[in-house]
């Protein structure tokens, strides 16, 4: 049994050592042996699917029709319905309403005044929990004012306000018909894990090729970014509502429909509102990259800043997203739970009951008549802004300037020691070598059909002519993943054991994942220019966040007799850390790169704005040309590689969870 | 007097498993064996019951044993594998969709384990619901519901959520909508088991009360033979999907069909389930005033051991049908617990 075990250790050493030599040594070989087409898939086998998807797209928007029924008439009926409510939120909130659309157009309604929307939140936030969230929201709103983003948060707030319904609506009924019906779960769950793994931009551009340029290509694409997680809260909220429930529904004598909206889903209402939370959460991400298809507001600004490369701007709108996404999301979290409360009818008039409303409906109409008169009650006027643009260039600037060479040296050591031999290895590997090592791997960790999943989506890859720019995201995402978890996991497990550690651990990773993707691409750039190091450190910042609390969570959890039996043991902290809690926190961990991993794939396409040159660059490119098949086959291709990633540590996981008895 | 059947089921099986049903086409009915073999649970086998009109039915049993899968067959909660649900001399299992729901609003009420309130709505629309959902008319589904409410002892908490409640205040309401609708059927699922023994004791209390009143033919479920013991008319035990004996308490104590029930009669006080007809000898002797012979030996034990000779024991209509001693009385009170 030993020398088996032993035999087996070293082979695995000895196929890891092979393969980097092979990969260092890869282009000499193919080199010497004359055979190129060993490192380099050869032109001719490649199977063009994205030419193929082109042409079908090409047909379902010019040809395809359903009887009179063309399929542009149902995606331009579908854009007008959506279109038609954004339009009234949008003037009623950022634009106004106009009689007719010429030069001088005339108002015959402004848009709501900041006074009044900030006096309805405050007050909605009053309604909800109390005089905190109230001035907290309040602030929020007066913060948009003054820094004067007033106007691009409403023209953001109108496209969240439309597409938060939709989807949250949307998810609910998906979820409601999968949980009906075990063939919707069935068709239903594999779309929603491959939404998870295809980075958005891939489905922006067949949407670019069917909507257009313009807010509702934007407001369909959040809508269908934001909408998965609610289908399935939604499943899951409605399987947790307790059987004995169901059972007195039936008893009752409900009709299905009575049995759905009057016991099961009032029941379950807790958990939907997280599902409706996640939504509005979501939409917040999409602001930046919806501004790519034509969305207004902060997003379109941070892209506009973004592509000026002035960081003040970029910053400047960056950070009004965050306090925006605070605002709704305090607000819809209070809400919730405000629902959720025992509220007892009390006595008196309408007026007495509702005087928040009463008081912010007056100021509505008092500013809107007298905003005639002064028109700073409409909108805060833009002589009393600030701005802390300038600041933020002039540091940037005092930190090129005087500190250039030492950004310089961390860049080139970097690169010169770290990412570049990366690089040199996988884009040297023999394909036949790689796709071999992978398949071996699913069947060590998974069994034959591991191996199958790998094997096959390796080839589709390598015969979509995408295997070298497949191999340059592996390099980025992979050179990524190990810094964020080299940094992650020790943080992580630190904040576990310390408690103060803990807190300052957790607001740093609470204020990183409220930051939109886009924003750390700013100063990165700005500090260390375009190239692969500020992809990756922008990756690494985006992604830190799940190695670091699966990690914790992880260490936390492990049941406190083995830690008291490891201390009983004599073992010192050390030695507990070493033998007790790593490796029991193992399977937590693992779970935690894999997410990270998830994390940085979905940064990829965000990177190529500073010139990567692996997948995520194929879709942008595909994006800036409306080519739907090469925008799908790079997404896809991306969602091939987390699919891998992701099927191969989940089963390193769960063996790792059978081996230490956790699971069955 | 023969009484009305008012439910009964024939011969009703619920199998869990693959190809479940075609276990049952054959001429003999499978055996706990065969099904074990083929790797298909029996959750409910063969089980045939008449419950009377106006009857205390209880079916007792321990976890696992069927009885939760054999009350929802009964109310179709779950679709029976194979068998028959008599209601009213009518197959249950015939009815479509339409006829099941109609049957459920007004003839049927249920009572669940954990109450299964609805946590969104206040006491009293938790109560209106089985009316509402009929479309009776708001205010006249209030003024039912408050009745009831009141007849369960909440009044005055109408406006409460079922949060703000305790256990027992829970159940009474749970106890209390299944009532709204007056059905003649009404269902109990373990409604006390989740309670502190105290308030156990009050709710049983409580139920009988509102039985003397309200005449209901009852299937209660309960895996506590002291209750069913207590509460029932009649008690069918359920062991491994199979009902093995249906008796009345006294029958149950006095002659176990097997040692497993023989097994839960062991520690229950005799004296409070036995009757004076029960163990009475037939010599027609005895001074004093005759005992009827219904009466639970608890309740004349020190009357009997206290006198000098044995008293007669009178049936229904008062004739003397045999005597009572102190020996006998000393036997079911102190003896080991084997049936004399």
């Amino acid at each position: 049994m030993r020398s088996i075990a032993r035999f087996q250790t070293a082979m695995a050493w000895g196929l890891i050592l092979a393969t980097l030599l092979l990969g260092w040594f890869g282009r000499d070989l193919a080199k010497a042996l004359d055979a190129r087409w060993l490192v380099k898939f050869p032109s001719a086998w490649v199977i063009h699917f994205k030419t193929k998807i082109s042409a079908a797209m090409k047909w379902l928007v010019e040809e395809a029709a359903i009887g009179p029924v063309a399929f542009t008439d149902i995606t331009r009926a579908l854009a007008w319905l959506i279109e038609q409510p954004y339009e009234l939120v949008l003037a009623f909130l950022a634009h106004g309403f106009f009689l007719d659309s010429g030069a001088d157009p005339l108002v015959i309604l402004p848009a709501i005044s900041w006074i009044a929307v900030t006096a309805g939140v405050i007050a909605l936030g009053h309604y909800c929990r109390d005089w905190g969230l109230a001035l907290l929201v309040g602030a929020c709103c007066i913060y948009l004012a003054v820094f004067g983003q007033w106007e691009s948060a409403m023209v953001t707030l109108a496209s969240v306000l439309i597409a938060v319904p939709i989807g949250a609506g949307g998810g609910l009924m998906a979820g409601i018909w999968a949980y009906r019906h075990p063939l919707g779960e069935r068709i239903l769950s594999p779309i929603l894990d491959l939404m998870q793994t295809i980075p958005i931009f891939a489905y922006l551009v067949p949407i670019l090729f069917m909507f257009g340029f313009g807010p509702v290509s934007a407001l369909v694409a959040t809508i269908i970014y934001a909408t998965p997680p609610m289908i399935r809260i939604t499943i899951l909220a409605l399987k947790a509502v307790d059987p004995e429930i169901l059972d007195f529904g039936r008893m009752a004598g409900t009709t299905e429909r009575q049995l759905m909206w009057r016991v099961l889903v009032p029941s379950a209402s807790q958990s939907l509102m997280v599902g409706v939370n996640q939504v509005i959460m979501l939409t917040l991400n999409m602001v930046i990259i919806a501004s790519m298809i034509g969305a207004g507001g902060l997003g379109f600004d941070v892209l506009a800043a973004l592509r000026r490369l002035d960081i003040g701007a970029g910053f400047e709108a960056g950070i009004a997203i965050v306090v925006l996404a605070i605002a709704v999301d305090r607000l819809s979290q209070a809400f919730a739970e405000r629902m959720g409360q025992i509220q007892h009818v009390q006595p008196g008039s309408w007026l007495a009951r509702h005087k928040r409303t009463a008081l912010v409906t007056t100021l509505l109409a008092v500013t809107w008549v007298l905003g005639q008169f002064s028109p700073l009650l409409l909108t805060y006027p833009e002589s009393q802004t600030i701005t802390t643009g300038v600041f933020w260039n002039d540091t940037v600037k005092y930190l090129n300037v005087n500190y250039f060479d030492l950004f310089e040296a961390v860049k080139v050591f970097f690169l010169h020691w770290f990412l570049l031999p990366i690089k040199k290895v996988l884009l040297g590997l023999p394909w036949p070598w790689a796709i071999a090592m992978l398949s071996l791997l699913g069947w060590r960790i998974g069994g034959a059909k591991l191996a199958l999943l790998c094997a096959a989506l390796s080839t589709l890859i390598l015969i979509s002519g995408l295997w070298s720019k497949a191999m340059i995201t592996v390099y980025l995402c992979g050179a990524s993943v190990i810094l964020a978890t080299l940094i992650g996991v020790p943080l992580g497990v630190l904040a576990a054991l310390n408690r103060r550690a803990g807190a300052v651990v957790n607001l740093l990773i609470d204020t990183l994942q409220t930051l939109p993707s886009f924003v750390y691409l700013i100063p990165v750039v700005m500090l260390f220019r375009v190239g692969d190091f500020t992809a990756m450190i922008a990756i690494v910042l985006y992604a830190l966040a799940p190695a670091v609390r699966y990690a914790a969570h992880g260490v936390r959890n492990i049941n406190e007799e083995l830690i008291e039996a490891g201390l009983v043991s004599g073992c010192t902290k050390w030695q507990l850390l070493r033998l007790v809690r790593l490796p029991l926190a193992l399977p937590e961990i693992l779970l935690g790169i894999n997410q990270t991993i998830m994390l940085a794939l979905s940064m990829l396409v965000i990177t190529a704005l500073v010139g990567t040159r692996d997948l995520g660059q194929e879709v942008y490119i595909a994006l800036t040309k409306a080519d739907t098949g090469r925008g799908l086959v790079a997404g896809l291709a991306i969602a091939f590689v987390a699919i891998i990633a992701d099927r191969l540590i989940k089963a390193g996981a769960r063996g790792a969870r059978l081996r230490f008895g956790l699971e069955s | 007097m023969p009484l009305k059947t008012k439910l009964s089921c024939r011969n009703v099986w619920k199998l869990y498993g693959a190809n479940a049903e075609r276990f049952l086409d054959r001429d003999m009915p499978p055996s706990g064996e065969d099904l074990r073999k083929a790797g298909i649970i029996g959750a409910v086998r063969n089980a045939s019951i008449d419950i009377a009109e106006g009857e205390i039915f209880i079916i007792m049993g321990l976890s696992g044993s069927g009885k939760s899968t054999l009350v929802r067959c009964l109310s179709r909660l779950i679709e029976p594998t194979a068998g028959q649900v008599l209601f009213d001399g009518t197959d249950l299992l015939c009815a479509n969709e339409a006829e099941l729901i109609e049957i459920r609003r007004h003839k049927m009420g249920m009572v669940f384990q954990h109450f299964a309130l609805l946590p969104h709505l206040t006491v009293l629309q938790n109560v209106m619901f089985p009316l509402t959902i009929q479309g009776v008319a708001k205010s006249q589904a209030a003024e039912s519901a408050l009745e009831v409410v009141e007849l369960v002892g909440l009044k005055g908490r109408e406006a409460y959520y079922p949060r703000e409640l305790s256990g027992g205040q829970q159940q009474r309401v749970g106890i209390a909508r299944s009532l709204v609708t007056e059905p003649d059927l009404w269902f109990l699922d373990e409604p006390f088991s989740a309670l502190d023994p105290l308030i156990r004791r009050e709710m049983q209390d409580e139920f009988l009360r509102l039985q003397a009143r309200l005449h209901k033919t009852i299937v209660f479920i309960t895996h506590d033979f002291e209750e069913a013991v207590r509460l029932a008319d009649r008690i069918a035990i359920m062991k491994d999907g199979e009902i093995i004996q249906v008796a009345t308490p006294e029958e149950l104590v006095l002659n176990p069909a097997s040692d497993y029930v023989a097994e839960f009669t062991r520690h229950i006080p005799r004296s409070k389930v036995l009757s004076v007809g029960g163990i009475m000898s037939a010599e027609l002797t005895g001074e004093g005033d005759p005992i009827p012979q219904v009466t639970r030996i608890s309740a004349v034990a020190e009357e009997i051991i206290s006198a000098d000779s044995p008293r007669p024991v009178c049936d229904g209509d008062g004739r003397i049908i045999g005597s009572i001693g102190r020996n006998a009385v000393a036997h079911v009170l102190f003896g080991s617990g084997e049936a004399s």
